[in-house]
């Protein structure tokens, strides 16, 4: 599958690393409805720092659509949450 | 549902619904490869005015750091005129730009990093360009309207989710940047308006007027020991000039502790 880090660039990874970001992303989940900012950004920081281990970065000129998309490196509670509503995610 | 998944679909659907608006196919490829170039603009545009803000905080670190010199020569004339006082209050002064140099130096890599992130979006965002450009030709040249739906999904997909990526980082960018070029000229508008000259010494440098003033009283100091020894100088030469008279001064001994008095 095809995972897109939000201003970093798109990562193939391996399907079978599916069920081990699944856990990570339940972490990252729980910290976003318990409105926990503290484990937020351990949660999130573990998950993008798998995918960028485990995938291998798509070429630059690469024009396939991403399975999924994760959040920037450094976004906090709030922004995370802003990319989960339909307001503020694109601009324009 | 996971944060992964919700991500996903809420991107997804906001970069792809400009395009739902045409029928043809083709007309859709023509209107994304004109918002790639115009997102091009903006990135590069991003970049540029990110470069633009790291160079003013790094005037301004040079400047703090040009003060901070400045009072360490201060505190070490104040000490070498055994004026510890004098010397403590400069190094506190110079304590107290450290911070604010520390803050801006926080601010000078944080640029730094956004810069060379937009600058490998923009790069990224240029070579998919290119690449759906070509896609495009070949598309609009080779397939009818009906056969290109199928052909075009996955490109300009892709291509959504990239410019999609890179105008969320720009704009992230331009209100860092703005928030950065505010705090900047608060400081510059410090500076102008004194409010931080007692501590940069660009117009009234306290601790100067008195390093000057004690060196001024020193002066006085010199130049009175001078003016001394000139009006003692003639005095002891005539005493000499008496001496070296020899029997004629033998004439008048006792006028001769009056002018040692005089000096």
């Amino acid at each position: 599958m095809i995972v897109r880090i939000l201003g970093e660039g798109q990562f193939r990874v391996d399907d079978s690393a599916t069920d081990e970001l699944n856990a990570l992303d339940t972490a990252l989940e729980k910290a976003v409805n318990d409105g926990d900012e503290q484990s937020l950004r351990p949660a999130l920081a573990a998950l993008l720092n798998r995918i960028r281990s485990l995938g291998s970065p798509l070429a630059e000129d690469a024009l396939e659509p991403s399975d999924l998309i994760l959040p920037y490196a450094d976004a906090g509670l709030e922004d995370v949450r802003e990319m989960l509503t339909d307001e503020g995610l694109i601009p324009g | 549902m996971s944060v992964m998944k919700r991500v996903s679909m809420i991107f997804k659907a906001k970069a792809n619904k400009a395009l739902d608006k045409y029928e043809d196919p083709r007309e859709t490829l023509d209107y994304s490869y004109q918002r790639q170039l115009e997102m091009l603009t903006q990135v590069r545009r991003g970049v540029a005015d990110v470069a633009t803000s790291r160079k003013r905080i790094e005037l301004q670190m040079n400047s703090l750091q040009q003060q901070q010199t400045k009072l360490e020569g201060q505190a070490k004339q104040a000490l070498g005129s055994g004026r510890e006082d004098l010397a403590r209050e400069a190094l506190s002064r110079k304590a107290a730009l450290q911070s604010q140099l520390t803050d801006l130096e926080t601010q000078y890599h944080s640029l730094q990093a956004d810069e060379e992130k937009l600058t490998a979006a923009s790069q990224r965002l240029q070579a998919k360009v290119e690449a759906f450009r070509t896609q495009k030709e070949t598309i609009k040249a080779t397939y009818t309207a009906a056969e290109a739906q199928s052909r075009i999904g996955e490109a300009v997909s892709g291509i959504s989710e990239e410019m999609g990526d890179v105008g969320m980082a720009v704009q992230r960018a331009q209100d860092k940047t703005a928030q950065m070029q505010a705090r900047a000229g608060a400081i510059d508008e410090l500076m102008a308006s004194g409010a931080l000259e007692d501590v940069t010494g660009t117009q009234r440098d306290d601790i100067q007027a008195e390093l000057d003033q004690m060196r001024g009283g020193q002066d006085v100091e010199l130049e009175l020991q001078r003016l001394k020894g000139e009006i003692a100088g003639p005095a002891s030469r005539q005493i000499e000039g008496g001496a070296g008279a020899g029997d004629g001064a033998q004439a008048q001994p006792a006028e001769q502790p009056q002018a040692g008095d005089n000096s």
